[in-house]
């Protein structure tokens, strides 16, 4: 999305043909994404779902980061609460699961926006560290209330079985779900940038003072921007409960917290491809990494991080742009 | 290219995508799963993946990277043992074993997901050792609901066994924390009958399962517990608990610890000579490297429990078996330290899944589970005297059995029988 407004006032009359190709990228995705279930095997599809998952969750990272410039190291605190708001839900009380996504999400908004108050008065790094204390907080907190979170032994729940008019099997199901839920919030978030919201947030983000002297009530802003982006976290926690069957504290560290903000950062912040590109990240250059060198994973993960940072600074969504103006500058110097 | 087209577009685009994926759905599920295969003749029916009369494919899930990595190294002693018995002895009955190892980095949806990369992209025969309690628990929904046994999870927890009807096709293996708190009881009833107990525990599962254990069995007998404290894992020390329970005057110390809260402890016990109790360590703090830092001298007759030989022992100098484990960890996994207990933990457990695989009736996934729950006093390599592996149907406990130890000079020294918990104490 970012690289639109650049492309469409360099060359006017290719804006069209530039949508039309946006389009029918989507078009092409969407299909892709649709078949893929019935192409592949049940693992990769496995993998895919939780691409989906860790997708919805940058969704909302991105909205809040991306687009409304607050960041957050907390992320996966949201995400914990979705899992564990529907785990408990389907493990205390029987509730069918489909009716666990809205509930998680309704609590991690309802948390969200109470955790958005105290973010008011923070910024920049001040704001990242609280946000990481409520991350680091959270794994003692899920172990003390053990009547009800299970303590570090954690949650084992039967997997949703697919309805059997469908036909389908459990990881094709799963999956499906988790693509409808996924565009669903994906359309939520583009409605809600495109409106007044979106308008307000980036107004936000590239200057509060300027932006209050426009009119944008920031104290509203700030604290619907860490509630919308909660509730992504909160769907996509939901949908991940689903899919594991299986949620426990250790689950939840802030590692995963790190992982998502490194997600979004390296997928490309505020761009709309961004949170899919990052949901890859996170789920396979780690299982990536390992294979490279088994006996340090996670420093040539870190390598990997570095790389892309400095291959492409906008993030992976940005590398398309970037390679085009690369080719254009070759061009005219020829 | 007004709005008009674009809404044309986008119609198109939907409704193609609706196509196909209505196409794909016409299409059904998908079929069989092409490496699944079951079994002929007496076994009919069974599942035969990942094994065929020349090999046998296994896999398991450690934590070779991340805070737990320590645990890494247990998959090279299980390496170094299934490639003596491949190149030695020409595999188990003629079955090379072929043993994949995946990190998880101890995070649980990891697990699930190297689970489902060794079962479904894999085809491994079996789960042979997942590693730890939540990462491991995680895994049981799956393996259970897919039917791949996962065999021989190394954690101490109790849910492994608990319930065979719900989870067939999990089964632990180590002695469980509970069944060493009994042990400690039963000592105590039998040599302090009338003994007055201070707790220190973990609060965590490995605490309260190892505590109630331990509760549970001197409910009716003269031993009373007279204080208990707990600390968490992050706290940074246990100075405020040892002195509230020194206050007690107990005459013995349960000390339920991790290694470093275990040199904390017994260093606090040595530095106050007023109150000087029969410390009773447990088994995951009993090695050499929480004792030495308080100095052997301060901590001799102190009471643990144990069911493998400790390599860094002397005692065992000449013992065939540890002989056996020193040469070939020397010779498979060159450069690794084989007083380590971790690779002789991992030697040992692989011993145990050779003995397991070797009584296979049936070679499918359904025989695996039918001869791990039917182990009748199997001793398996580095097991100490009197300790052997003994299921049922119904239990799903493979050791049960813990031998006493003392603190003498600078070594453990077995002492008494070794304690089977399955007998009323």
């Amino acid at each position: 999305m970012s690289s639109t407004p650049l492309s469409l006032k360099s060359s006017p009359a290719s804006g069209g043909l530039a949508r039309h190709w946006r389009w029918a990228a989507l078009a092409l995705l969407t299909a892709a994404a649709c078949a893929a279930p019935f192409q592949l095997a049940p693992f990769r599809v496995f993998q895919l779902t939780m691409v989906l998952v860790y997708a919805m969750a940058l969704l909302g990272l991105n909205l809040l980061v991306g687009h409304a410039g607050q960041i957050s190291l907390g992320h996966g605190c949201f995400f914990a609460l979705g899992s564990y708001a529907a785990a408990i839900m389907m493990d205390r009380w029987d509730v069918p699961y489909l009716l666990t996504l809205p509930a998680a999400m309704a609590v991690t908004f309802v948390l969200g926006f109470a955790l958005g108050v105290p973010t008011l008065r923070l910024r920049g790094l001040y704001l990242a560290l609280v946000t990481m204390t409520i991350a680091i907080f959270l794994v003692p907190l899920l172990k003390r209330f053990g009547s009800l979170t299970g303590g570090s032994m954690g949650l084992t729940l039967a997997h949703p079985e697919p309805p059997a008019w469908t036909g389908l099997a459990r990881d094709q199901w799963l999956y499906l779900l988790a693509l409808a839920i996924a565009a669903a919030c994906g359309l939520v978030a583009w409605s809600l940038l495109r409106s007044r919201v979106g308008r307000a947030l980036h107004a936000l983000r590239d200057n509060e003072s300027a932006a209050e002297v426009m009119g944008v009530r920031l104290a509203r802003y700030k604290t619907l921007a860490f509630a919308w982006s909660a509730m992504f976290a909160g769907a996509a926690g939901a949908v991940n409960t689903w899919v594991i069957a299986f949620v426990s504290p250790d689950s939840f560290t802030v590692n995963l917290s790190i992982m998502l903000l490194a997600g979004i950062v390296v997928g490309g912040l505020g761009s709309t491809a961004g949170p899919l590109l990052g949901g890859a990240f996170v789920m396979f250059v780690p299982t990536f990494s390992q294979g490279l060198n088994e006996a340090a994973p996670n420093v040539v993960f870190g390598v990997l991080i570095i790389a892309v940072m400095y291959l492409a600074p906008t993030g992976l969504a940005g590398l398309a742009g970037r390679a085009g103006r690369f080719a254009a500058h070759i061009q005219r110097k020829k | 290219m007004s709005d008009k087209t674009l809404r044309a577009t986008t119609i198109r685009c939907t409704a193609a995508a609706a196509a196909l994926l209505l196409a794909a759905t016409a299409c059904g599920g998908r079929g069989a799963d092409g490496a699944a295969t079951s079994a002929e003749g007496a076994c009919k029916g069974q599942q035969t993946t990942g094994i065929t009369a020349k090999s046998i494919k296994l896999g398991g899930i450690y934590p070779l990277s991340g805070p737990t990595s320590a645990y890494g190294q247990i998959p090279k002693g299980v390496k170094a043992y299934f490639d003596y018995v491949n190149a030695e002895k020409g595999g188990v009955n003629g079955r090379r074993i072929d043993f994949t190892v995946r990190d998880d980095g101890y995070q649980p949806p990891k697990s699930v997901e190297e689970a489902r990369r060794l079962v479904e992209e894999q085809h491994v025969f079996a789960l042979f050792q997942t590693l730890g309690t939540p990462t491991s628990a995680a895994v049981m929904q799956y393996a259970n609901q897919q039917k791949v046994p996962q065999v021989f999870v190394s954690s101490g927890a109790s849910k492994w066994g608990a319930d065979p009807v719900k989870h067939p096709w999990t089964i632990g293996w180590q002695p469980s924390y509970s069944s060493e708190g009994r042990v400690y009881a039963q000592y105590l009833k039998k040599d302090k009958p009338q003994a007055k107990v201070a707790i220190l525990y973990q609060n965590d599962d490995f605490g309260k399962d190892l505590r109630s254990g331990f509760t549970d069995e001197i409910k009716g007998s003269g031993v009373t517990v007279v204080a208990e404290q707990s600390y968490e894992v992050t706290d940074p020390s246990i100075d405020p608990q040892m002195r509230l329970l020194a206050g007690s005057k107990a005459d013995v110390l349960l000390d339920i610890t991790t290694p470093k809260f275990g040199t904390q402890a017994l260093a606090a016990d040595a530095n106050n000579t007023g109150w000087n109790p029969v410390h009773i360590i447990n088994n995951v703090a009993s090695s050499a490297t929480v004792l030495k830092p308080v100095g052997f001298d301060r901590v001799q007759n102190i009471v643990s429990a144990a069911f493998l030989k400790d390599p860094s022992d002397p005692q065992w100098g000449g013992d065939a078996e540890m002989r056996l484990y020193k040469d070939k960890l020397g010779k498979y996994a060159p450069g690794l330290d084989s007083s380590n207990a971790f690779y002789s933990l991992g030697w040992a457990s692989a011993s145990a899944m050779d003995k397991a695989l070797g009584a296979l009736k049936c070679p499918t996934r359904e025989g695996l589970m039918e001869a791990v729950r039917d182990l009748k006093d199997v001793h398996s390599d580095l097991l100490l005297p009197g300790i052997a592996m003994n299921t049922t149907p119904q239990d799903g406990y493979p050791l049960e059995t813990l031998q006493l130890q003392r603190f003498k000079g600078e070594r453990w020294n077995l002492f008494g029988e070794a304690i089977d918990t399955r007998k009323a104490g």
